[in-house]
């Protein structure tokens, strides 16, 4: 018995280098799970959440000037593009935009809302909302499967969490968490993002789930609350605007429907919605902020105004 | 001189981090990024040891946990790369290691560490996730890791060479 432990430890000492202590790998893997069980119980008010935001105050600025550094190098592959491609988009882009352009002309939303808020419209004027503009600087891997992208505004720019986030093209979004000069930003297509939708045409309502399917193109899932509503392909759907227009406001753009299944199981429909918005080339955004707040940088006031 | 290793490679691998959300999205393939920070602990691993590597694993898993844009549950990425750590240290013979060995412990240290922490979300449902898009990313993860090989790995342990040349020649 002696020998054997003797025999044990002269082997331990030869593997020395190979092998590391046994309580120092215990240590690491409980606090590995210390740290998942603290955040996950903890929900939004998780103890990891300051120290998120600390982290965040010395990597937001080294991501937004590395990003700033390489941008003219990530749009590098734009100049080589060929002639023949290029004019092969300009075709593609008039044909888009002479669909657009009938869509928005017919857009029965618009009609709809126009007719149900007509009274309301001055007032709509004073509620007017700004826009913040800010660029996306860093993404998260598709390795750690969720979709949020950092963007380089922060607390200083007038951000706060659950506020809405847009580009051009449509709704981009909802601010999670801020720190003093970024915010991370969750994406609609994200598996635990939830939209309230409301269809153009119809003006029904549902809810936009992000499918947190891989790739840029990225669908949403739209179940209609009433089930005797088919939404019909190509409709638009915007958002249907939370109170107080947090985290959502209402009437941004979100997608258009692609195809529609009925389930008979659950009682209501399902549509799929492919967004407007180009999530793998996401760059320049603007986040919803109210009118009036002081920022760092030019605040784009809702009559377009740059403040 | 503890210390100093200590610094360089934490910012070894924050310099990783940082390449990995802001440079490499713009050559990401389907969103999917080489994971820099977990070649840097394999790096770790082959030239260190398991021990060093398991430490500066859990160092990175929690930086990658934390640092924007992360949303995940805090802890996932430490438990993967303390994994990978472990892992990977005891790949490592006390011969230098060939280039082939090299590419077979960094393919063989992606896939656990992909998978873990994709295993980590099925347990947690954050979020939930089909099995087959799983396996997708996990298998593209570990052909990009596999591609930035020869262009990461000489470099970082290099680094840890110089930083503290090995203990028996």
């Amino acid at each position: 018995m002696v020998d054997r432990e003797k025999r044990w430890r002269g082997t331990d000492r030869l593997e020395e280098r190979g092998r590391p202590s046994r309580s120092l790998m215990v240590a690491l893997l409980l606090a590995c799970l210390t740290l998942i069980t603290l955040d996950y119980h903890g929900g939004s008010s998780s103890p990891m959440e300051p120290v998120r935001r600390v982290v965040g105050e010395a990597f937001g600025p080294v991501e937004t000037g590395t990003a700033t550094a390489i941008r003219p190098f990530t749009s590098v592959p734009r100049w080589f593009r060929s002639h023949d491609a290029l004019s092969d988009d300009i075709a593609k882009l008039q044909a888009e935009n002479s669909r657009l352009r009938s869509e928005v002309n017919t857009a029965g939303y618009d009609r709809n809302r126009l007719a149900e808020f007509d009274g309301l419209t001055a007032a709509a004027d004073d509620l007017g909302y700004a826009l913040v503009p800010a660029r996306v600087v860093g993404l998260g891997p598709a390795q750690s499967f969720s979709r949020t992208v950092t963007i380089d505004a922060g607390s200083r720019a007038g951000l706060r969490p659950d506020m809405t986030v847009l580009n051009n093209d449509g709704l981009v979004g909802r601010v999670l968490r801020v720190t003093n000069s970024t915010a991370t930003v969750l994406l609609i297509i994200d598996g635990e993002s939830v939209v309230g939708g409301r269809v153009g045409e119809s003006m029904e309502v549902g809810f936009l789930h992000g499918r947190g399917v891989l790739g840029n193109d990225g669908r949403l899932d739209l179940e209609l609350a009433d089930e005797s509503v088919v939404p019909a392909k190509g409709d638009t759907v915007v958002t249907w605007g939370s109170n107080g227009g947090a985290p959502y406001v209402s009437g941004i753009p979100v997608g258009r429907v692609t195809t529609v299944y009925s389930s008979l199981r659950e009682t209501s429909q399902r549509a799929v919605i492919d967004p407007y918005v180009d999530f793998g080339a996401l760059d320049l955004v603007g986040v919803v902020v109210p009118s009036g707040t002081s920022s760092d940088r030019a605040v784009i006031e809702a009559d377009g105004s740059l403040r | 001189m503890t210390a100093v290793r200590a610094i360089v490679a934490f910012l070894a691998v924050s310099v990783a981090l940082v390449l990995q959300v802001t440079l490499f999205p713009h050559l990401a393939w389907q969103g999917i990024v080489p994971n820099l920070c977990l070649l840097v602990v394999v790096a770790a691993a082959l030239t260190r040891g398991p021990q060093f590597a398991a430490v500066l694993g859990f160092a990175a898993g929690v930086t990658l946990d934390l640092a924007p844009p992360a949303d995940h549950v805090a802890g996932r990425w430490a438990l993967a790369l303390v994994v990978v750590g472990y892992v990977a240290g005891r790949m490592r013979q006390d011969v230098r290691p060939s280039a082939t060995a090299v590419v077979a412990t960094v393919a063989a240290s992606s896939f656990v560490g992909t998978s873990v922490f994709a295993l980590s979300g099925l347990v947690l449902r954050d979020p939930a996730m089909a099995v087959p898009d799983l396996l997708e990313v996990i298998l593209v993860a570990v052909a990009w890791d596999v591609l930035l090989t020869p262009l990461v790995l000489p470099l970082v342990m290099a680094m840890f060479h110089r930083l503290e040349p090995a203990r028996n020649p």
